[in-house]
């Protein structure tokens, strides 16, 4: 058994876990951004990216192409974001952590419902945004789109990067979410760059959404829900307020759960989603702080 | 005459339920350090909070000609007005670079800005090789020194300077003080500082004001205070 093991598909696999997985990275930096502004977990984003990808269904079906109708899709969410976070988030901005959780699981039901409302039920699905014909890379076939929804994800994730890294904007933001108090007194608008970090993680959960939608015969308003999971299993195994965390953990976690998948026969497809309820609780027990985050440590 | 550059009128502020300024009254002159003394919970820190904004307040705050009295921490500081708070408030995570950056963060002058970092440089030299190096990492009297760096980057018409000698040790209070002097005599730079070590504050400042419980209780120039033993005895306790 052991000398007729398929290296191909070894191969094959990891490629296909490494695609679903940048999907659920760029949700996961979402998350993280959210997080390390605001300090709670936004349950409402993977709702969020689903109505994103919803719009991006009616650009397309109003006769745009997938691409113009992903960027464009990028901008609306991105408002989209700044507008949550004025109107729901502000009001709360300075409230206890639970009544935020609170609010963005009353955000959950609110952007759900209103999908709902807005688009009927029917047969939808998102045209794909790179060829299905494989390609040969050393004699073993991968999927386009699955290299291209890695391609995609990464660069979502490293302009973001570039952005913080490297504006003026994106370092009064990370000041703004390492200390509020004193950002404040260098002249940084906070309450603004907490709006901005919703925009961009909105626009980031816009991307992943769009890129998880063709990828499915057809999809409806539950789209992202096992997204967002996965997405917060990787985060957590990552290291809950580290983007680089989030992006290599929800890798690995996607490879991880294909490989089992493909490979214990019980697992199948239909267990999937508790393997990465099992990844949480693994890491929440062992390293709470995930592979890359930081033990907070407080001087006093 | 110079004008007064910064103007407190009857200034009340209160946190929650309690109030902890009582109608405070005080003016720093351009290119004046003025000191602010006082027990524990007389309501020094919270004068500074007053005036950046960072605390509820009422009364009048006049900064260069404009009431700021109802202005947010943010447009205070973009007046030109330099907050170093208790406890330095050093970004952490941020490089030491990073920091200084941000002390620049609302002016739009490049050349200004480059030409500041170098001025900054020459006060504290020893800025340039930890460039690169986490904030946090730094001891307590290089995250003063660092503050007082960043504020300095804002190019601003009045540093509010709070406890600078907090949890340091003497000979290194001693050289913030001494660059704060140097700040004030070389370029004028106007500072109200807050400080619990009477001894430091009236060295580097040339008036005072003494605080007992929410209102000012002596004012006056620093060598008559310092020199005043009942002043000494029931206020500063020592």
């Amino acid at each position: 058994m052991l000398l007729a093991f398929d290296w191909t598909q070894l191969a094959q696999q990891i490629v296909i876990g490494l695609a679903s997985g940048g999907v659920w990275a760029t949700l996961a930096v979402a998350l993280v951004l959210i997080y390390r502004s605001t300090g709670v977990v936004n349950f409402a984003q993977g709702e969020m990216a689903m109505f994103s990808t919803f719009i991006a269904w009616s650009l397309v079906h109003h006769g745009l192409s997938y691409w113009a109708a992903f960027f464009l899709t990028v901008a609306i969410s991105f408002v989209g974001g700044v507008a949550v976070e004025r109107v729901v988030i502000r009001p709360v901005e300075s409230a206890p952590v639970l009544t935020v959780v609170i609010v963005t699981l009353g955000l959950f039901f609110l952007v759900n419902g209103a999908a709902r409302w807005i688009w009927t039920p029917e047969v939808r699905s998102l045209p794909n945004a790179f060829s299905t014909r494989p390609i040969d890379v050393a004699g073993v076939a991968f999927s386009i789109q699955d290299l291209g929804n890695i391609g995609v994800s990464l660069a979502a994730v490293g302009l973001l990067w570039v952005f913080f890294r490297f504006t003026k904007l994106g370092l009064a933001s990370r000041a703004a979410a390492v200390n509020p108090e004193a950002s404040r007194l260098l002249g940084v608008r906070v309450s603004w760059m907490l709006a901005l970090g919703w925009g961009l993680a909105a626009g980031m959960g816009g991307v992943s959404g769009m890129l998880t939608a063709p990828a499915l015969a057809s999809f409806d308003q539950n789209l992202m829900q096992p997204v967002l999971l996965y997405a917060f299993a990787g985060a957590v195994l990552g290291g809950i307020d580290s983007p680089l965390g989030a992006v290599v953990g929800t890798m690995l976690l996607g490879v991880l759960v294909n490989l089992v998948g493909t490979y214990v026969d019980w697992v199948g497809t239909e267990l999937r989603l508790p393997v990465a309820l099992a990844v949480i609780l693994g890491v929440l027990l062992v390293r709470p702080a995930g592979l890359f985050g930081r033990v907070s440590v407080r001087r006093v | 005459m110079p004008e007064a550059l910064l103007e407190l009128e009857g200034v009340e502020a209160r946190y929650g339920p309690v109030q902890a300024l009582h109608g405070i009254s005080l003016e720093v002159k351009e290119g004046e350090v003025v000191a602010v003394l006082g027990a524990n919970g007389a309501g020094k820190t919270t004068t500074l909070r007053a005036v950046s904004g960072t605390v509820r307040r009422g009364g009048e705050i006049v900064f260069a000609g404009k009431r700021i009295s109802r202005r947010s921490p943010e447009a205070v500081a973009r007046l030109g007005v330099a907050h170093v708070p208790e406890g330095r408030g050093t970004l952490t995570e941020l490089s030491v670079r990073e920091n200084l950056r941000l002390g620049a963060y609302v002016r739009r002058d490049r050349a200004g800005v480059r030409e500041d970092e170098q001025r900054v440089l020459s006060y504290f030299p020893w800025l340039e090789h930890r460039a690169g190096q986490r904030a946090g990492t730094l001891s307590g009297g290089e995250q003063q020194m660092l503050a007082l760096a960043r504020a300095l980057m804002l190019r601003p018409r009045l540093v509010l300077l709070d406890e600078p000698s907090l949890g340091l040790a003497p000979i290194v209070t001693a050289e913030i003080f001494r660059i704060v002097g140097e700040l004030n005599e070389k370029e004028g730079l106007a500072v109200l500082v807050v400080e619990q070590n009477a001894a430091f504050a009236f060295e580097a400042s040339a008036r005072a004001y003494v605080l007992e419980v929410g209102e000012v209780a002596v004012a006056g120039s620093s060598d008559e205070l310092r020199r005043n033993e009942s002043v000494r005895r029931s206020y500063l306790g020592y």
